[in-house]
Parts: structure tokens; sequence; C-alpha cells
């Protein structure tokens, strides 16, 4: 399964067939159970989200609430909370996709390596990314615990800490922490993915740099790195737009705390919405985040095509 | 290339390092599951269980206080496979119309279904939780294999497209000149050589639904309909200072997606070449 240029659809249905014509409508018929399962939960819930964005909607079961326009957008924004959260979202997104793109960067290249146990590595890789991220969570939390947690008792029987630390306990250090989670979870999954990309860079390419006498610094920088380009956007567009979401491993380990230090604005959003009770503002939260994650996601479409490694 | 002696000894270090990294956590949970409290909150830290304890597990399995835990277990293991099935069939369809098909808006409607799961589903929260409310479906197993099939069959989809495009169309073009229908070959000779992609799906799509965790804590709030993530997060809320509890949990809810993963390693590289999608 490499990403070589394939033959697109038409191609391959060229020729003149009875049911040319009638492909659009047997498409219609094999896509209708995706798009009602697909766009039958979202389209509506998506649109319904805006309308309360706009109304002042303070209970579910609310029938009628006062339009307010703009209101709960210039509110939001109007929230020192939600600009400090906005940052943390910022910070976390930035420092997790960058240390997980330059170690899966690093790990992507000892799993296309020539060594022995190469598929142990392989298969010890792919656990974290199997685990739960709520059980991750969770087992970042234990490890992290200040009077018994393991990483306290490692580093002191290393005697690199004299007294155990509070990793968990104060704001800043607290999102650091939950990055470390984060990029244990994820780093498989980023290092999958460019190995992917490396397997595709066909050998005669490695053997015509040999015949030249590059060297080895000059071969990952000559052709290694400019041919794996396409995966390295491709997967940090899509590491920028899931860490941007970031709630599930917020949630496992530090239910956004301490003093707010890791709430990030997905979880922010959550709280204002259910905690709080306070369904406008939720939802034109919710849907700032869905103008960003857009502007992401139309990046990441763009290095899709680019890529040749799909069918659009 | 030949490496040189130096460069090969530090890719092993590297190597080991890494292996290290990735399987200390997880395993160190597993060790810990089996110790006694006193070993946990012991100063300086035993790293090896003094004596084999798997008191935890019995009482997960056996204590009624633990039924939470238990029930939610299979509630996982029903959504999941309910979900696995419904997008495999649902994606199969849908798959080979663009792969193989010809009309218009092909690309318009792939690039929507792309869209779907970039969007955040914390914006479709309050609404869907209305709807199911409405419909009855708040807090049971069908109103959340629903919302889950959103999420999952865009990316089993893709997967699937793309694989079946690798196939070649003339193994399909054969089958109707003997006669079969498309559908018929679809399913006699596409299908059959689809095989791997196939498994990537289903084992993607299965730690997908197997993962989620927003809408099952929205919408579900009893034994009855939680699943294994919602549990485990309350888990370690009221056990935060029994970590072997928590661990034991942990285990039991990350043991049948590790197992898959590993089982289907091979998988992952090919369904991530095609499917380059769902971190």
């Amino acid at each position: 399964m490499t990403p070589s240029p394939r033959p697109k659809p038409d191609e391959v249905g060229a020729g003149k067939r009875p049911w040319r014509r009638t492909q659009g409508a047997f498409a219609l018929g094999l896509l209708a159970p995706a798009v009602v399962v697909v766009f039958g939960i979202i389209v509506y819930p998506m649109v319904q989200t805006g309308v309360y964005a706009a109304t002042d909607v303070a209970s579910a079961m609310q029938t009628s609430a006062p339009f307010v326009g703009l209101g709960n957008f210039r509110s939001a924004l109007g929230r020192p909370q939600f600009w400090a959260s906005m940052g943390r979202t910022l910070y976390f997104t930035v420092v997790s996709t960058g240390v997980e793109l330059l170690l899966g960067l690093g790990i992507a290249g000892l799993l296309n390596a020539r060594i022995r146990g190469r598929w142990l590595l392989r298969t010890l890789v792919v656990i974290p990314w199997a685990v739960p991220t709520v059980v991750s969570g969770a087992l970042w939390k234990g490890i992290f615990n200040a009077q018994y947690g393991s990483l306290n008792a490692l580093l002191a029987q290393f005697g690199l800490i004299d007294k155990y630390q509070i990793w968990l306990g104060t704001p800043f250090l607290a999102l650091n922490m939950v990055i470390v989670a984060d990029v244990w979870k994820t780093v498989p999954v980023v290092a999958f993915m460019l190995l992917a990309g490396l397997t595709s860079i066909p050998d005669e390419v490695y053997e015509a740099a040999r015949i030249d006498r590059a060297g080895r610094i000059r071969t990952l920088t000559s052709i290694t790195l400019p041919l794996l380009l396409p995966s390295i956007s491709i997967v940090l567009v899509l590491r920028v737009i899931e860490a941007f979401k970031v709630f599930d491993i917020i949630y496992a380990m530090t239910r956004g705390g301490p003093a707010n230090g890791t709430m990030t604005i997905a979880y922010y959003t959550y709280m204002t919405a259910f905690s709080d009770q306070r369904y406008g503002l939720g939802s034109a939260l919710a849907y700032l985040i869905v103008i960003v994650i857009a502007g992401l996601s139309a990046l990441y479409l763009r290095a899709l095509r680019r890529s040749e490694m799909s069918l659009l | 290339m030949r490496m040189k002696r130096h460069i090969r000894v530090l890719l092993y270090v590297a190597a080991v390092a890494v292996g290290l990294f990735m399987v200390a956590p997880f395993a160190w949970m597993v060790v810990a599951s089996f110790q006694t409290q006193a070993e946990l909150v012991a100063r300086p830290l035993r790293w090896w269980p003094g004596r084999f304890f798997p008191d935890r597990y019995v009482s997960i399995f056996t204590d009624p206080a633990n039924d939470v835990f238990r029930t939610a277990l299979r509630n996982s293991l029903i959504v999941s496979v309910a979900v696995v099935a419904v997008s495999m069939f649902v994606g199969i369809l849908g798959a080979y119309a663009f792969a193989r098909l010809n009309f218009r808006f092909r690309r318009a409607v792939l690039m929507m279904f792309l869209f779907t799961y970039m969007l955040p589903q914390i914006a479709l929260l309050i609404p869907l939780y209305m709807i199911l409310n409405n419909l009855s479906l708040l807090d049971t197993i069908p109103g959340l294999v629903v919302v889950d099939c959103s999420l999952v069959v865009p990316f089993v989809l893709w997967i699937l497209s793309n694989y079946f495009l690798t196939i070649p169309a003339e193994l399909e073009e054969s089958a109707w000149i003997d006669g079969a229908s498309r559908l018929g070959a679809l399913v006699r000779i596409v299908l059959p050589s689809a095989r791997p992609g196939l498994f990537a799906a289903a084992m993607f799509a299965f730690l997908l639904a197997w993962d989620e965790f927003m809408y099952a804590l929205i919408f579900t709030s009893s034994t009855a309909s939680k699943t294994v993530p919602v549990a485990i997060a309350e888990f370690s809320g009221r056990y935060s200072t029994d970590f072997g509890l928590v661990a034991a949990g942990g285990v039991l809810a990350a043991l049948p997606p590790v197992v898959l993963a590993v089982l289907f390693q091979r998988h992952v590289v090919s369904g991530l070449v095609s499917g380059a999608v769902k971190t």
C-alpha cells in the first residue's frame, strides 16, 4: 500500500458500459446509508448550536429564549477566562505537537532502520496508542502522584530529587505534565504515520544517492526529509487540530485544575455549558472552536491533496 | 547503506530507550495492579510484587460494589461491536462508490465527510442531548451507538475508499463478464481481496468506539449504559489514593484494544497510509 499515484475512478471506469449513465443513481444508493448515519446526526445539532449561540438559553427545558444576536460571542470574547484558556490551549498545542513531531520523526526512523528486533519495537510502540485516552490519563495521574507516585519514587531512588515533588500541584507545571502524558499516548501514531511515509520512498532514490556518494546527513536533508514533507504536513495539521480540541486527557488527569492551570478551551466550553448551565454562552464558545478548526481543516485538506495519497 | 559500528550501537541504545519509554508506564500499571496497597505506598517504592496479589481483580469481578465497572466492560463491548458492524456495512458500500463510481460532487461529498471528524464533538453536545432525550434514547446503549457511528463512519469510509483503489478493477470486470452484478462482484471479488484493508478499518473502528469519551460522559448516566472510559474516569476520581485499584481497572479497560492492536500491528501502518486521518 504505497501512496503512489493511483488511477482515478474515472480512468478505472473508462470505456462505454451500459450502466455508465446510471452510475450517479447507483452511487447515491450506495452512499445514502453513510450520509444518513453521519449527516443525519450532525447537521441539525450543528445548526441548533448556532441558534443557541444567538439566544440566551439558560436551561435544557426552556422552550423560548430571548434572541441576543452576537451578544454571547461578544460576552465570550470579553472574558479574561476565555483568553486565558485560549493561551493555554495554544501553549499545549504548540509544545505537544512540536515534541510529538520531533520524537515521532526519530522513532519513525528507528522503526524503519534495519535493526534486529524491529518487530518487537514496533509492537511496543503500538501499545500506548491502543491504551484508551482516559486510562492513560488515570495512569499518568498515578505516576505523577505527589505522595506515592512512581515518578517521584524513581527520581528519588536515582538521587535526582531529595524531596517528592507535587507534579500536578502548580498550574504551569501541571500543564506541562499533561503534555508529557499526551506525548506518550500520541507519539506512536505520529511515528507510524511518518513511518508510512518513509516506507513509500522508493529504494532506488537511496541507491542513486549512494552512487552519487552522498553522505548520511546529506541523504537525510536532501532526500528523506523533502520526500517526507507531505506526510509531515499532514501529521502536523492533524495533530494541531486534535490538540486544539484536547479534552479527554484533561478530564482524566486534572479536570482543568489546579487553579485553572490546565483549563483548555474545550474544557472551558464544557464547564460553561454543563457545569454553569450557560447553554447560550457555551454554544458561542463551541462555535468559536469550530471556526478555528474549520480554518485548520482547510489547511489539512490542502496538504492531503498535495500528497497524492488520496482520492481527492 | 552499510552502517558504521558506532552508529549501529547508537541506534540500539535509542531503540532500547524508546522501547522503555513506550512500555514502562503500561508495564508499571500491570505490575502495580498486582501489588498490595502497603507495597504501593512504601518508600522507597517496591517495583515488583513481594507476593502475587490478584485480589483487586477478584474484587472487580465479584464484589457487588464494583458492579458499575463490570457492566461498563459489557456495555463498551456491546457498543463497540455494534458500532464496528454498522460502520463497516455502511462504510463498505460508500467506499465502493467513492473508489469505483464516477458521479457528480464526488470530491465535494468526500471532503464533507472528511470535514465532519474535524468537528469538535462539543459543538454538537447540547442539541444532541435534547434530541436523544426527546427520542427516549438518552442514557441507552442504542443511543450511544447511533452518535458514535457518526464519528466512526467517515473514518472507515476513508480507509476503505483508499484501499479499494489499490485493488485492480480488472478483477471485477472479469466477474461482470461472467454475469455477476456490481454488488455481487463487490461481495465475491472485491471484499475477499480487500481483507487486509477490512481488518485495518475494523480494528481502527473498534479502537475509536472503545476510546470514545465525551459522548458517553454526557449521554450516559446510569450503570446500565455507562462505558468503560466513563467508569475509569469515575474510578480514578473516587479512588485517587488507591492506585492499585485504578491500575487493575485500567489494565482491564486497556486489554481489548491493546491485544487487538498488537495482533494486527502490521495493519496499523497500512491503515495509516491510507487512513492518514484520525489520531
